[in-house]
This record gives C-alpha cells, structure tokens and sequence, in this order.
C-alpha cells in the first residue's frame, strides 16, 4: 500500500481533534496540499486559515500555546523552516513554547514545483535551534505515531512531511520515541542510518547489500534531534562504518547529527548518501531521486566502497 | 478600436493558448493566475516597457519582476513570443533539465529575479528602483503580484518603502482576481480595500479592469507620468479568464488541464487548425 506522509498527517490530526478538545490547526493557504483541510472539515471553528503569511502564523501559534491550546502550524517545510525561521527560534523555542510546526512537501520530492520550493535545508536550520525536537518520519504509519506523540509532548516540535505517495513500511506494533532511533535490521559490517523516503532505499540497499554477503544495519533515525547518541554509539562500535541517507543537503542535517555524535564518542569511517550542496530543480520526483543519486543503488555503491576501505 | 488595443487583445488571446498548450504537455503547474494576468502582462511586454525582443540581456531595458512566481506558464508564452527562448523549448516546461522551471529562474533568459515563494517581489523591485536612480537611469521597475500574495507582511514592508523612498520608476500590480489557493481571498484572510490600503501607506492607485486592454493601457500610461510616490495598478480579472470552465474555479489554480478540456477551450476560441504535433 501506498500513502503520503502528508495523507497520514492529516488523517492523525483529525482523529487527533476528537480526542483533544485543546487541539486547534493554523494553515497558510495550503489546507488542502498539507491535509489540514482533513481536520478542518470535522471542527472548523478549531481551524484558523491564515493567510499567505507563514511568519505571522507561527507566532499566533506560538500565543494560542500561551493560553493553553495546542497549535499544529502547517505549510510548505520551504516556508515553515524557511519563511517563519526567526518566528520559530524567537516565538517557539526560545520560550519552550508548546507549538508543533507540521510541514508537508520537504526535500526534493515536491518534484515539479522546482527548487524554490524544494527544502533541502530544513532540518540543518531547525536543528540548530536550541529547545527544538526534529523530526522526520518514514512513512505513514510511523507520521501517525509521531502526531500521537508530539501532541503529548509539551515543547517546541518540527516534523518534515513528504508530498509524495510512498510504501508503507511498519505496521501498526511500530513504536516511536522521541529521542530513539528504530533498529530495522540487524547487521555487523556497516550500518544505514536513514530518515524519511530515504529509509525505504536503505532497506532495500541492506537487501542488495546482503546478496553481496556484506551484513547491514539499518536504522531509522526519524527523530533527527534529540538523536539517539547510544545507539548510534552501539553501532558504531558494532559495525565500524556509518552511511548516512537523507533527503536533505548533506550539510546540518542527519549526516551532521550523526558525524556529530560519532566524532565525539567513537570515531569510525562515514559517508552519506544526501543532497551535494545544491539546488533541486524541476522534474518529476522519481526521476529527481535519481539525477540526485537518492537511491538505494546509490547507498548500495557508497557502502560497497566504505566497506572495502575498512579492510 | 484603437489598432494597438486591438492588435494586444488578440495577442494576448494567442498567448493564452501557448499557456493551456504548456500546461497540457507539462500536466502540472498554475493554470488560472497564468490566464488572469496574461492581459496585463501583454500590454507591458509589448508596449509599456522598455524591452528589445530577442535581446533580454539589453543594458537599457526596463525590468519586469514577476512577483507572483507561479504564473511562468504566462511569463514563458511571453519570452517564446520576444524571442528570448525558442518557441518548441514551452514543450520542456517543468521537465528535468530544463530552463523552463516550475517558478522563475535566472536559467531562463529573460528572468529578472527568482521568484516563487511569494512576498519576495516588491522588495526586490525597489531594490532595483533605487539603485537605477542612484545611477541616473530612465528606466521603470514593474512589479507583478497576486492578490493573495499581499498577505505576506513583507509586501507591506516594501510598500511603505517604495513610498518613503518616492520611487516614482516603480509601478506594482496586483491581479486581483479574488482567488487564491485555498478559496476565495476574502473568505481565507480579508486583504480589501487593496486600493485604500496603498494610499494610506503612499503610493498612486489605479484601479481598472484587468481584461480591458484600453484600460491597461492607458492605466500604465498614467502611471508613468506620476511623479514623486509609487503606482499601483489594482488590476481587477477573472481567475481562468477565458475559458468557462476555469473561470473563478479555485481548482484550477494549480491543476493542468487535460487533453479533452484543452480541446474544449480551442473549441470555444474557434480554433481549429492548432497543431497538435508540439506534443509529440
Ligand atoms: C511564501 C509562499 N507561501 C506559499 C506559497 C504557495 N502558493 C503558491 S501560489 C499560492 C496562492 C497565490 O494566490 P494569489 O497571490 O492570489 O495568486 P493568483 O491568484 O494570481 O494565482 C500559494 C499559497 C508560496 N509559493 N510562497
Ligand atoms: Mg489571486
């Protein structure tokens, strides 16, 4: 089955609402591209369209946090990260406030729409921020369990949303945490830490890998900050060579928080399977993943050359 | 009718076929804001402003900022009809490896400023009305923006800006078709009275419709004789203008039309020897 990150936010935020009368949704003319329109449907009077005005969103958000609501902000994650950056850093986390900005259509996955509105630095600039939990979910199961969670979790939240269709990878005995990662498969010779679509790719890099008899690890490290130093440290130490796979500017986003934890507690051999510090462009999103290298034959051939480096 | 007013009515109805044709072949960009401005953006290319067709590059031209970047379906019909890109290169628009983007790109002879996230456009606009002052230069800036797109704060920034700065070589427009993404403007977040709001803040309004070529025109014409503040042209249009079955459909504010509806609007323009061999 396939289904949209997006889809499965929108479709959590709705059965969210019943459960959580405190719960109110602000969109910026993009209801029906992020699905906010879902929520919107059930409980309008708790649905506050606001415009093209993404910065003054997130700070309306951030003071209906301060008389207890709980305000999911959603828009492209171009122009929710981009756009409302000093909104988020001021508004949201320097005063912890309890704001969950859900964005739809990161990386380069947009497809079409170009690079003006592909994020490939979302993650890297919300990161940075003290205070923030960064999170990028693999597939809709996982984006359910996460909205589930955010909405408990009291503090400032960013979760990158995907707008394309995508296979769903976990059932529904999948557990999220913010702060752990997800051990997907077992390995001893390299391990994939991946997020979002990438994760999919790396399960199958792991499958092509093993026909090669080179025993992978596969991690999913949706929840990119706080990340989970123990286990990266455990694998670190296990395998002896990370990859990293992202839909996002090798620079500041998954590789950096990896690298960051691994040059500090155990160095090991990297890489990364990531955006070049360039641009996207237009096109459709398949054809992107790969002019990009965002594959798993991509992960498959930096992990053949990682491993025979470690020899 | 005036010759000219006449002779940019029916290009401007040509050009509205290059953009269904362009979107039909790309299945996928802006439909509606393309056919709503295409009028005004006809009689600026090709009568208002100073620009030499197959020269975008020409040290002396005037520039156009197309701050609702979402149009460029209108913008490259425009630039394949200057000469500025070859007329067979609207069949690559959006398609990987292209210099036709999504949204402008300065890949694209012809493209003053990237644009595409909204809000950005006036800025950049001023920015290049002040500097050609500072260099004692002729030439006008003209700024192209939605109506939705005014409710970025920053547009008002730049608008109090353009004003305390009393640039005079900077004309705005806003298409005011009433439409944006998600509804009808007033219905998501209220921006009217925009011709009010732009006094108040300074500037010169103008307020004309949109489709009415004579009107354009002579709108810019006036504009151009202002001195000492801003113009704003508050261009009122119809979303999808031209085609019944787009028109004021917030639908086709970013979905193509398929083959069969593209039929059917060469059908209302009695067109009948369009070829279809482009496609292939
Ligand atoms: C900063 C930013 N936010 C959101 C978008 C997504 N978006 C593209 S077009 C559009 C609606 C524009 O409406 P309007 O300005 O009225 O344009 P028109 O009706 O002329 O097409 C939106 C919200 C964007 N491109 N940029
Ligand atoms: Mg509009």
């Amino acid at each position: 089955m396939k289904k949209a990150t997006r889809q499965a936010y929108g479709e959590a935020l709705e059965k969210l609402g019943h459960k959580n009368s405190n719960v109110v949704v602000l969109d910026a003319d993009l209801s029906g591209s992020t699905k906010t329109s879902i929520f919107k449907k059930s409980f309008p009077e708790r649905f506050f369209n606001m415009g093209i005005a993404e910065a003054n969103m997130v700070d309306t958000a951030a003071g209906l946090s301060q008389v207890g609501k709980i305000p999911f902000a959603s828009t492209f994650s171009m122009f929710g990260a981009g756009r409302a950056f000093e909104q988020v850093r001021q508004s949201m986390a320097y005063q912890m406030a309890n704001v969950k900005l859900v964005t739809t259509h990161g990386g380069i996955s947009v497809g079409e729409d170009g690079g003006s509105h592909q994020s490939i630095e979302d993650i890297a600039i919300m990161r940075a921020i003290p205070n923030m939990t960064v999170i990028v979910p693999a597939d809709a199961t996982e984006t359910e369990k996460v909205i589930n969670v955010i909405a408990e979790y009291v503090g400032p939240v960013y979760v990158r949303c995907s707008r394309m269709d995508t296979d769903v990878l976990f059932d529904e005995n999948y557990h999220f945490e913010i702060g752990k990662g997800n051990l997907l498969k077992d390995g001893d010779d390299i391990t994939i830490i991946a997020n979002g679509l990438m994760v999919e790719e790396a399960l199958k890099a792991q499958q092509i890998l093993s026909e090669k008899n080179i025993s992978v690890a596969v991690i999913n490290m949706a929840c990119v900050k706080p990340i989970d130093k123990e286990l990266v440290i455990t694998y670190a130490k296990k395998t002896g060579a990370i990859i990293t796979a992202e839909e996002h500017n090798y620079v500041g986003g998954l590789y950096g928080a990896v690298s960051e934890v691994v040059s500090k507690h155990y160095p090991v051999r990297m890489d990364y399977v990531a955006m070049e510090d360039q641009f996207g462009k237009s096109g459709k999103p398949e054809d992107l993943m790969r002019y990009f290298n965002l594959t798993a034959d991509a992960i498959v051939k930096k992990a053949e050359a990682l491993y025979s480096s470690k020899k | 009718m005036e010759d000219r007013v006449k002779r940019l009515t029916e290009l401007a109805n040509e050009l509205r076929v290059d953009i269904l044709a362009m979107l039909v072949k790309s299945q996928s960009g802006h439909p509606g804001g393309s056919l709503s401005v295409i009028d005004v953006m006809t009689a600026l290319y090709f009568e208002i402003a100073k620009i030499r067709k197959g020269d975008p590059n020409w040290v002396d031209r005037d520039r156009v900022v197309l701050s609702k970047g979402h149009v460029t379906p209108a913008l490259f019909s425009v630039f394949a009809k200057l000469g500025f890109i070859e007329k067979k290169e609207l069949m690559t628009f959006r398609q990987i490896n292209s210099r036709l983007q999504g949204h402008p790109d300065k890949k694209c002879p012809g493209v003053e400023v990237a644009t595409g996230s909204l809000g950005h456009g006036l800025s950049m606009a001023n920015g290049m009305a002040i500097g050609l002052k500072m260099d004692g230069k002729p030439n006008r800036v003209f700024a192209i923006l939605g109506d939705g797109e005014i409710q970025e704060g920053q547009v008002w920034e730049a608008a109090m800006a353009a004003a305390h700065y009393k640039l005079d070589n900077l004309i705005a427009v806003v298409d005011h078709n009433r439409l944006q993404i998600d509804g009808w403007v007033e219905s998501v977040m209220t921006v009217s009275p925009v011709d009010e709001k732009f006094r108040a803040f300074g500037w010169e309004v103008l307020t004309i419709d949109g489709h009415d070529m004579n009107q354009i025109l002579e709108a810019f014409e006036y504009a151009l004789t202002i001195k000492n503040r801003p113009t704003v042209i508050v261009a009122h249009t119809v979303k999808g203008k031209g085609v019944s079955f787009m028109e004021n459909q917030a639908k086709f504010h970013g979905t193509a039309p398929k083959m069969d509806e593209f039929k059917k609007a060469l059908e209302e323009w009695n067109i009948t020897n369009f070829d279809f061999s482009i496609f292939e």
